[in-house]
């Protein structure tokens, strides 16, 4: 199983799209902090980086790259290999690969134009989101057999979950307004990853404005341990939910 | 004979001389009385003193309960002698004018709900001088009311209640006229300062730090000045009201953090200035409603949550010259017309050009976004607070003003900011 992992990792590592990937990062970040006065604004940057580029890199890139392996992994299963090993030994490869592009990327300028709580945050928030959405473009993998609509459905996902939900939510919460929202939607923001990353940031980035009525909820919430802790293993299960339901797929499917 | 009426002469001055200079003395050579613990008690020092005596208190742990003071007296402790209230008595009642009280210790003064109880208390007080004392673990610390011209400087308080209504206020003026507060450090009152019916004072140098309210209240007090205070991490920040005629200079407002929290909350306020403050990490920064005529001068917000609160019953205000800087939300209203004035201010979020190189941007800025008027309306609706989604809201409605009032606007930001930020090193959160 490591020598597999080894095996993916070195070569999404040197995958010129990853360093692509990588040098794109480094160059927007370092850039975004040196062209602005304020380092606010370019954290403000970053957080729209970290929340609409790198989902949508993790899992085109990651469904891409499934696809145009589908002969080393027919390989790999004629082997003597466990077909849960060589998924999983998958996913940690190209979840360690684009992580590690995330934190040379963005991790490196931020810690040193940065070095804040609200910096440290927004990086385990990046490789988190990463992670995630290496397992989501797995599950979406494993489920479709054509390349096209495979990939069709990753951006759709992708799609669904940084735009199409909080247009919902939006839509939902003026529908609803006359009732006593806050709480649900403390809940609404636990299904969608991307959502749950951004308010762990906003909750540094944006404290004071939080501070008043309209931030009361979530402060009280996710600005407690217990909440910090709840949303990480949500995000852990947001990992963990489609590796499990991927890996079902695959042990089942019909190479 | 002329030398007889000139001897005569000669004797009457000699007389006259020595009539003037006993007078002289005797006005002159006030009595310095001193109280010691052992020795006299501080009252029995009162009653033997005549106006204009001076009155040392040597160091140690007084117990008189209420010391009336009602001559024209000079008092001072020497080490920090302590005048303790046990709880139960306002500690020291001034009922004369010109006093001087200065290097006392004074705590425990009592609480009563029916009754404002004080370290000190004037009672109608002229010309009278407080500076250098510690008050400590006080309902009041100062009360002065019908005071004139009185100065309360260099003092130190400190209290530690945990409710509004059973603790009192650091510096608490009713209708006084010409006071001097200045360089008091005040923590752990109700509210820092509070003035009520106080005319023509001044207000500088002070730091009301962590009360539990505000940390300066005040009614119906015209034609004040406040210059160079600090205001941080008070309970519900900095409110004043029904006011006209203020000025506020060089003040700072920090760290002011809750549902009611404001750095300043001007209500029903009018022809004043504003000028040359700071406004830094506030829930909002400065909240105005039914104010009118102010100007709104080189300040500068930062990093507030809400850095100014608009309603829609303010006019012809003018803001020039301010600096907004890393704010969740510029300016949010609760109107869709503005009759105030914005121009030459600097919006740290504003994307226009300057093609003509005057250092003003050529497009203008409307610094209400649009999802400052839905968290407005919509609380919740801060969970989505810079989505994607909202953010592409926000940009079309930045292009085409619909719901956010279109005549708010500054014609003329500024690309450079106007005010040289203060050179402060910030706590952290």
């Amino acid at each position: 199983m490591k020598k597999v992992m080894k095996y993916v990792l070195a070569d999404i590592l040197r995958n010129r799209i990853v360093l692509l990937y990588t040098a794109l990062l480094l160059v927007v970040s370092c850039s975004v902090f040196g062209l602005e006065d304020n380092a606010d604004k370019g954290m403000l940057s970053l957080l729209n980086l970290t929340l609409i580029i790198v989902p949508m890199m993790c899992i085109i890139f990651t469904t891409i790259y499934q696809y145009n392996s589908a002969e080393f992994i027919e390989l790999l299963v004629s082997q003597p290999l466990r077909r849960r090993h060589i998924w999983l030994s998958l996913f940690a490869g190209l979840a360690a690969a684009l992580s590690i592009a995330f934190l040379v990327g963005v991790g490196l300028p931020v810690i040193l134009f940065q070095p804040s709580l609200t910096g440290l945050t927004m990086v385990l928030c990046g490789v988190a989101l990463s992670v995630i959405f290496v397992a989501i473009a797995l599950l979406a993998s494993a489920r479709t057999r054509d390349k096209a609509r495979g990939i069709g459905k990753a951006i759709l996902l992708w799609l669904f979950w940084s735009l199409l939900w909080d247009a919902l939510v939006l839509f939902f919460l003026f529908q609803l307004s006359d009732y006593p929202l806050e709480k649900p939607m403390v809940l609404v923001s636990f299904l969608n990853p991307i959502d749950l990353a951004r308010i762990l940031i906003l909750l540094r980035m944006d404290v004071s404005a939080l501070m008043g009525y309209s931030g009361a909820v979530f402060r009280e919430f996710f600005g407690t341990g217990t909440g910090i802790l709840v949303s990480a293993l949500a995000l852990m299960a947001w990992v963990a939910v489609p590796l499990w339901l991927s890996t079902r797929a695959f042990r089942k499917k019909d190479l | 004979m002329q030398s007889a009426f000139a001897r005569r002469s000669i004797f009457l001055f000699c007389c006259f001389g020595a009539l003037i200079s006993m007078l002289h003395t005797s006005l002159i050579q006030a009595a310095t009385l001193e109280a010691r613990p052992g020795g006299k008690s501080i009252k029995t020092c009162i009653d033997q003193a005549r106006a204009g005596d001076t009155l040392l208190i040597h160091a140690g742990h007084y117990h008189e309960g209420n010391i009336n003071l009602n001559k024209r007296l000079y008092l001072r402790g020497i080490g920090w002698p302590v005048l303790d209230g046990d709880k139960k008595y306002e500690i020291i009642s001034v009922h004369a004018d010109s006093v001087h009280i200065e290097g006392l210790r004074i705590i425990n003064s009592g609480y009563s709900s029916l009754n404002d109880i004080a370290g000190i208390r004037l009672y109608g007080s002229k010309g009278s001088t407080i500076r250098n004392n510690q008050f400590d673990n006080n309902c009041f610390g100062v009360y002065s009311e019908y005071g004139r011209s009185c100065l309360i400087e260099g003092n130190r308080f400190r209290a530690y209640g945990k409710e509004e209504i059973l603790s009192g206020n650091g510096i608490h003026c009713w209708k006084s006229d010409d006071m001097r507060i200045i360089g008091n450090d005040i923590q752990g009152q109700r509210d820092g300062i509070y003035f009520e019916f106080v005319t023509n004072s001044i207000i500088w140098r002070n730091n009301s730090h962590g009360n539990i309210r505000y940390g300066l209240h005040f009614m119906f007090s015209h034609h004040d000045a406040y210059i160079s205070n600090i205001f941080s991490r008070n309970g519900a920040g900095v409110a004043v009201m029904f006011t006209h005629g203020i000025r506020m200079f060089n003040n700072f407002f920090e760290w002011n953090w809750g549902d009611a929290a404001y750095g300043l909350l001007l209500k029903e306020i009018s022809d004043s200035y504003i000028e040359g403050n700071y406004f830094s990490h506030n829930t909002t920064g400065l909240h105005m409603e039914g104010s009118s005529r102010i100007q709104i001068l080189r300040n500068v917000f930062e990093r507030n949550g809400f850095a100014l609160r608009i309603q829609g019953s303010c006019e012809d205000d003018s803001l020039l010259h301010n600096d907004f800087v890393g704010n969740t939300f510029d300016v949010a209203t609760n109107s869709s017309v503005s009759r105030n004035f914005f121009s030459e201010n600097y919006w740290d979020k504003y994307e226009g050009y300057d093609l003509k190189h005057d250092g003003i941007g050529d497009v203008p800025y409307h610094p209400v976004s649009l999802f400052s008027t839905v968290v407005e309306n919509n609380p919740p609706a801060m969970m989505l607070f810079r989505s994607f989604m909202v953010t592409l809201l926000d940009k079309t409605e930045k292009v085409l003003p619909s719901i956010t009032p279109a005549g708010l606007k500054d014609d003329s930001p500024m690309m450079k900011r106007n005010v040289r930020p203060p050179n402060i090193k910030h706590e952290s959160g």
